[in-house]
């Protein structure tokens, strides 16, 4: 894919500025602090950072799909085809989900109903967003279930999740997802939990829908080999913001964010030979403990000096194309007379 | 470590032919109607201070060949020599004293952490069940102990939940310790940690092992792990140890079909490596009932007409380097 023409386009979904927040003990907790940034189509975006770090959340406030009455978007704009999804009512985003964008998760059962076929699953998922005829859509849901790779689709059809292993369980949720052609998939832990040659099959899946149906997707892992081998463009997210971003190649060979830079030398690398791996001291802080001011990383890195602890660092383009959010880069720097 | 001074090491641990059944009860008189052939002849050594890691995915019998080498399971057949020693059938007291020499750490360091216990006297139980000391001579040893894995000093009087993933770690590994044994089979021991966390254990195991003089079975899935760890590593497959080598060989030029499935799977972390992917078909067959002749011929991509009936042996085809596999 050319970058050229994908600089050209129209975003397909723009997030500004958000801000998510978890009530804890009757508090707020910004567990997402703002965060902006764009996909465009046709491109896929990775998102990492360790657990905790905001990840799930944010592709959750995405889909507007908080838990009620404990997280909620306190600020900022979700912009999907130039509508604003953070004042969709309820039912305008059930239009919208399944049909425009999808989400799969790390555990396939999230999006399973145990009790019901695959059949009728998926023939609801078509029946909520299109007037087709049960024949038709037994027919597509067959069809969809040979397009994700499974065999015998015509038995799989009246099975129960059950039945299937965890990599066709997987098939099935993705076949789901895709079943109204989206034109953003938010792929959450996808492979996590699946063994290396079940993940070698599914990603080559997901990149072959994402080149066949024109999809743009949002891939959530703590697997920087995943990203290496399937996104454009990586967003390094470290408590609840973001760190760093660039195109892949930029992000693997030259790293700007001390953070990113750790996590790339934490990684054994099988063509490596290295008696000791580099390693972050500490854990991303609770939402509880979050620093109030400065720098969230200041406390494990080691080029932390003392105005990291005052000074927020802002996410600026340190070259085109490649934004960083440390106060070791000016372009990181507050401006005069705006609150960081 | 070096790989020629450990030409001349003897063996610390000695498996042959090892297999461990699960047995499956079933009908009226709770019969055993089969077995799950979770270890279904496995062979390797571990020499004195090396790290042999054993990979291969989830279900291919690891974890059983780890529990049935410390005698939690009973080998159904073959041998485990210790020392040169037969402790397949050790029971009593000859055991107990085995497994002050064997111990283990888990994946999952807090489900084997009594949450009532503080830290202290997690890591003190093992000496006082095996060991004539005085509390005070006790006490500081626990204390080293807490030290040597990178934990504060005051973690002796917390309890395990107040402690991160990557610091339960730790207390699994300094309880492990605390016995000072010659054989830790770690299984899956960074599996559930984060990448940043995950290094930090590898680089304590490395640590530790120098500094208590340790000999590793260090099992994982993660094959990038595995051969960050190890000196050897073998790959395992539907109960089967199919191919063992030294790291290198294995990542260089890996033998069998399976393992070289394995490594082309692995995504690699540099976007600039666009590698050929060998995808294998299908799943994994049941250990209940598994395929005759090699166990890999059905998702095999080089199976042959004698793959499906004669059941290929493990045998040496270069210096160190053996294969379960009929190419060879
Ligand atoms: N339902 C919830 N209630 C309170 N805190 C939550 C909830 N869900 C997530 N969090 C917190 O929000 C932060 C971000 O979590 P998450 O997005 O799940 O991280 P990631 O997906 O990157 O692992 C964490 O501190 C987590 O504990
Ligand atoms: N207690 C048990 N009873 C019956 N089968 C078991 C038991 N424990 C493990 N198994 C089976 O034995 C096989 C090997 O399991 P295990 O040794 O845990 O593999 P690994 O550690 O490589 O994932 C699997 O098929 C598993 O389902
Ligand atoms: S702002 Fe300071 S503490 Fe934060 S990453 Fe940069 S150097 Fe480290
Ligand atoms: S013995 Fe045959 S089926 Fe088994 S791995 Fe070798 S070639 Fe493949
Ligand atoms: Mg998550
Ligand atoms: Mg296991």
């Amino acid at each position: 894919m050319s970058n050229y023409s994908i600089h050209k386009e129209a975003p397909l979904l723009e997030v500004k500025n958000l801000e998510t927040a978890f009530n804890i003990d009757g508090e707020y907790y910004n567990a997402v602090d703002n965060v902006s940034f764009s996909v465009k189509p046709r491109q896929i975006v990775g998102v990492v950072g360790e657990s905790g770090c905001g990840k799930s959340v944010m592709s959750l406030s995405v889909m507007q799909l908080l838990p009620k009455g404990v997280g909620k978007i306190r600020g900022g704009e979700i912009v999907f085809e130039g509508v604003h999804l953070e004042k969709m009512s309820e039912k305008e985003m059930n239009k919208i989900r399944g049909r425009d964008i999808s989400m799969i998760f790390q555990e396939p059962m999230t999006s399973m109903n145990p009790v019901f076929t695959i059949g009728f699953q998926l023939q609801e998922v078509l029946f909520n967003h299109t007037n087709i005829s049960k024949a038709e859509a037994r027919q597509k849901s067959v069809a969809l279930l040979k397009s994700v790779g499974i065999s015998r689709p015509e038995k799989i059809v009246d099975e129960y999740p059950h039945q299937l292993s965890g990599g066709m369980r997987q098939r099935v949720m993705i076949a789901m997802a895709i079943a109204n052609q989206p034109k953003l998939l938010i792929a959450d832990e996808p492979t996590t939990a699946l063994d290396v040659t079940v993940q070698a099959q599914i990603l080559e899946l997901l990149k072959s829908i994402q080149e066949v149906n024109d999809m743009s997707v949002i891939m959530i892992t703590h697997d920087l080999g995943v990203v290496a081998e399937m996104c454009d463009e990586v967003i390094v997210m470290y408590a609840g913001r973001i760190v760093e971003r660039a195109d892949v190649d930029t992000l693997f060979y030259n790293p700007k964010h001390p953070y990113t830079e750790l996590m790339m030398g934490a990684i054994p690398k099988m063509d490596e030979d290295k008696e000791e791996l580099s390693s972050i001291k500490g854990i991303v802080p609770s939402l509880k403990n979050m620093p109030a001011t400065g720098c969230r990383f200041a406390n494990r890195c080691p080029k932390a000096m003392p105005e990291c602890a005052t000074i927020t660092p802002l996410l600026g383009e340190v070259e085109q194309g490649h934004e960083v959010a440390c106060i070791l880069y000016e372009a990181s720097m507050p401006k005069e007379g705006v609150k960081a | 470590m070096s790989n020629t001074s450990l030409v001349e090491k003897e063996n610390l641990l000695e498996i042959k032919n090892l297999k461990t059944y699960y047995p499956v009860k079933g009908g009226f008189f709770r019969r055993t109607v089969g077995n799950v052939k979770a270890v279904d002849d496995v062979s390797f050594e571990i020499k004195k201070g090396e790290t042999l890691g054993l990979v291969g995915e989830s279900g291919c019998g690891k974890s059983t060949t780890g529990r049935t080498i410390i005698r939690l399971l009973n080998a159904t057949d073959g041998e485990i020599l210790f020392e040169g020693k037969d402790i397949t059938k050790l029971r009593g007291k000859t055991l107990q004293a085995i497994r002050q020499d064997i111990q283990m750490v888990f994946q999952d360091p807090y489900a084997s952490l009594n949450p009532m216990q503080m830290v202290g006297e997690i890591v003190a139980e093992p000496i006082k069940n095996f060991k004539n000391v005085s509390t005070k001579d006790l006490k500081e040893d626990v204390m080293d102990l807490l030290t040597k894995v990178g934990l504060p000093e005051d973690a002796y009087y917390k309890y395990a939940h107040e402690f991160s993933g990557g610091q339960r770690q730790r207390i699994g590994i300094a309880r492990a310790l605390a016995l000072r044994p010659k054989l830790i089979i770690a299984d899956e021991p960074v599996s559930a940690l984060d990448v940043s966390v995950q290094s930090q254990v590898l680089n304590l195991l490395k640590k530790l092992q120098t500094e208590f003089d340790l000999t590793f079975l260090f099992i994982a899935h993660d094959l990038s792990v595995v051969k960050h760890m190890s000196d050897r590593i073998g790959v395992m497959y539907l109960g089967n140890m199919v191919e063992i080598a030294d790291r290198n060989s294995m990542y260089a030029e890996p033998l069998h079909p399976y393992t070289q499935a394995l490594i082309s799977a692995i995504p690699m972390p540099d976007p600039r490596r666009k590698k050929e992917r060998i995808v294998l078909e299908g799943d994994v067959p049941s250990p209940l009932n598994p395929p005759t002749g090699c166990p890999f011929h059905p998702r095999c991509p080089a199976a042959m007409a004698e793959c499906s009936q004669v059941k290929p042996a493990l045998k040496e085809v270069k210096p160190g380097h053996r294969v379960a596999c009929h190419l060879y």
